[in-house]
């Protein structure tokens, strides 16, 4: 029990940086980021370079997060800002086509093989016992950096001039133009910030799991879900969709092993037949 | 668009024109791959076409409709193999199977705002997607259906071979594309256009803007099922691939590469890209970075697809 919900609560986690980042630029730039999956799958990669350079953990964390922020920057600036106008479409086969292009410069780059990162060395230490089960000091310490991650998203949006001027955008990026602020400026923090978090959860993955060139994609699939069923742009409906799935992905593997994806796709289908706009979006007209 | 008199016949003329010209190549150069490109891109244009029925007609964006591509694939194969039934009438069966499955799914999905109806259609998608993995001793699991399709003959048809195989799929996808022609030419292709440009307006008309778009629905996801069927002939078997989530992509980057505006755009897309995949694989290993910057080409530089943009371009020089 206790094994399956640790396993369960780091997938949702991880889910959550990813679909926080996802919902956000949804949420104020209307972009249905396709290729967020790079971004996580680059996090994981550059982490696992840094580590291998440097040492450090910490560092390999703050490296990937930073990269990602500024990958995220120029792949809004140099490609989806030049069609902005265009049919949605557009961007969809813009993202597609980074997809492609970085799924092969990882195997070009770094081989097309597994890679496995192994837990940092602070971390190697003998696991804690909880409720009778075993769950590694590492697993604990991810919660709990992802958990501090969620609190600080929620309260900078809510508090901040940022935050409020980036939950307007999301309303109406006309007016808060039309105000003075630089939604040019907003659109690309936005992108950090997302890029940001999806190689914050690439870091953090790689010593959980494996790094391999397909990893971005299946993690777009499900922080998609997550995005959809918590409701586009809603960070909290992110949050409580990524802990949903990933405790169905935990538990789901005892019940029905092999039908868990099945079962994913029916409470998706099932939420957006009876709550089109997701547990917690706004209704629009 | 021309002005015909009598476009219907105009178009019909064209189609036995390409019929004709299709049939007649193999005969003066005789080339194996050749072959297997046009069957593979029989499939792939009936798939793509019938794909922007909904996106560049109706303007609905489905990112599900390898769904009914495979679909029709596995209908087609298991009652060939599990049943002594001709070849053309499991051929219809699978196609009418297929439509029966988009009324049911259309049924649900087609009520939806545009963002929803693509999430939806998309998760429908992978829900079957995933009861063709864990359905191991109906469709054979992640490995696919294997043992091969009889082909038993039919008319003096035997499609194990390349030729007659070949001649059968020009024939359908020809046929087919003929079909989905007169049906976006026809009165019902206008009205879904109307309902793309404004909904309102059309309702206002008297327009049952769900009945529209569930025949649309229905409709595509038909042709689709046809797609499927040649897929599996010329695959000989159905694979879980063709119901996947890439697969319904490759239909959309076609539609998106060719041109949603122009009828046949999508066929010119499902050229483009069939071409780049035989060429780039023989080249190198990189397949994706190289198509990847093939798309980002066209994406940024056209901005439109590939008809759409010489339309337009011809139509700025007219001016």
């Amino acid at each position: 029990m206790v094994t399956q919900t640790t396993s369960g609560l780091i997938v949702g986690m991880l889910l959550f940086l990813v679909a926080a980042g996802l919902t956000l630029i949804f949420g104020v730039l209307k972009v249905v980021n396709f290729a967020h999956g790079t971004f996580y799958m680059l996090g994981g990669y550059v982490a696992y370079s840094t580590l291998g350079a440097t040492g450090s953990y910490t560092l390999a964390v703050l490296a990937a997060a930073a990269a990602m922020a500024l990958f995220g920057v120029l792949f809004e600036r140099a490609l989806i800002a030049r069609v902005y106008g265009s049919n949605v479409l557009m961007q969809l086969l813009i993202c597609y086509a980074v997809v492609l292009i970085f799924d092969d410069a990882v195997k070009i780059v770094w081989g097309p093989d597994f890679h496995a990162m192994g837990m940092p060395p602070a971390f190697q230490v003998p696991p804690l016992f909880v409720f009778g089960g075993v769950v590694p000091p590492f697993y604990a310490v991810l919660i709990g950096i992802a958990a501090l991650i969620a609190l600080a998203l929620g309260l900078g949006l809510a508090m901040t001039r940022l935050g409020k001027t980036v939950r307007a955008a999301a309303i109406n990026p006309t007016m808060v133009s039309a105000l003075g602020v630089n939604t040019t400026l907003l659109f690309a923090v936005v992108f950090a910030i997302g890029g940001a978090l999806a190689g914050l959860a690439g870091a953090l993955a790689a010593p959980v799991r494996s790094l391999s060139p397909g990893m971005g994609f299946s993690i777009l699939i499900d922080s998609f879900i997550v995005t959809v069923i918590g409701g586009m742009g809603s960070i909290g409906g992110a949050l409580v969709a990524a802990l949903l799935i990933g405790l169905l992905r935990g538990f789901g593997t005892i019940g029905f092993p092999g039908f868990t994806d099945g079962l994913i796709y029916a409470a998706m289908i099932l939420i957006l037949v009876f709550r089109p706009q997701g547990l917690f979006g706004r209704r629009t007209a | 668009m021309s002005k015909s008199r009598h476009p219907a016949l105009r178009d019909t003329i064209i189609a036995a024109v390409a019929l004709v010209v299709i049939l007649l190549i193999p005969a003066v150069h005789h080339s194996p791959a050749f072959e297997d490109y046009v069957i593979r891109l029989a499939a792939m244009a009936l798939f793509a076409t019938s794909l922007n029925l909904l996106v560049g007609n109706a303007g609905m964006v489905s990112f599900g409709h390898g769904m009914f591509y495979g679909f029709g694939a596995y209908a087609f194969a298991l009652m060939m193999q599990l049943t002594p039934m001709s070849l053309p009438l499991a051929a219809v069966l699978a196609v009418l199977l297929t439509t029966v499955l988009a009324l049911l799914v259309g049924a649900v999905c087609v009520r939806l705002s545009a963002d929803y109806f693509a999430f939806v259609t998309l998760a429908v998608q992978m829900l079957f997607f995933s009861i063709i993995i864990s359905w191991q001793s109906l469709t054979g699991g992640d490995q696919g259906l294997r043992g091969g399709i009889p082909r038993r003959e039919f008319f003096g048809f035997d499609l194990g071979s390349q030729g007659h195989l070949y001649t059968f799929c020009a024939i359908v996808a020809v046929l087919g594309m003929l079909a989905l022609r007169h049906i976006s030419a026809s009165p019902f292709g206008t009205t879904l256009r109307m309902i793309r440009d404004n909904e309102n307006r059309a309702s206002f008309l008297g327009i049952v803007l769900w009945r529209a778009r569930l025949a649309a629905f229905v409709i595509a996801g038909g042709f689709a099922g046809l797609g499927g069927v040649l897929a599996a002939l010329f695959v000989s078997g159905a694979y879980p691939e063709l119901a996947d989530w890439p697969n319904s992509g490759q239909a959309i980057f076609a539609v998106m590469l060719g041109g949603i505006d122009t009828f046949l755009g999508p066929l010119v897309g499902g050229m483009i890209l069939l071409a780049l995949n035989d060429v780039v694989t023989r080249v190198t290993e990189y397949y994706g970075l190289v198509l990847g910057i093939v798309i980002l080409a066209f994406a940024l530089g056209l901005r439109r697809g590939v008809l759409d943009f010489l339309r337009h371009l011809l139509a700025a020089r007219a001016r």
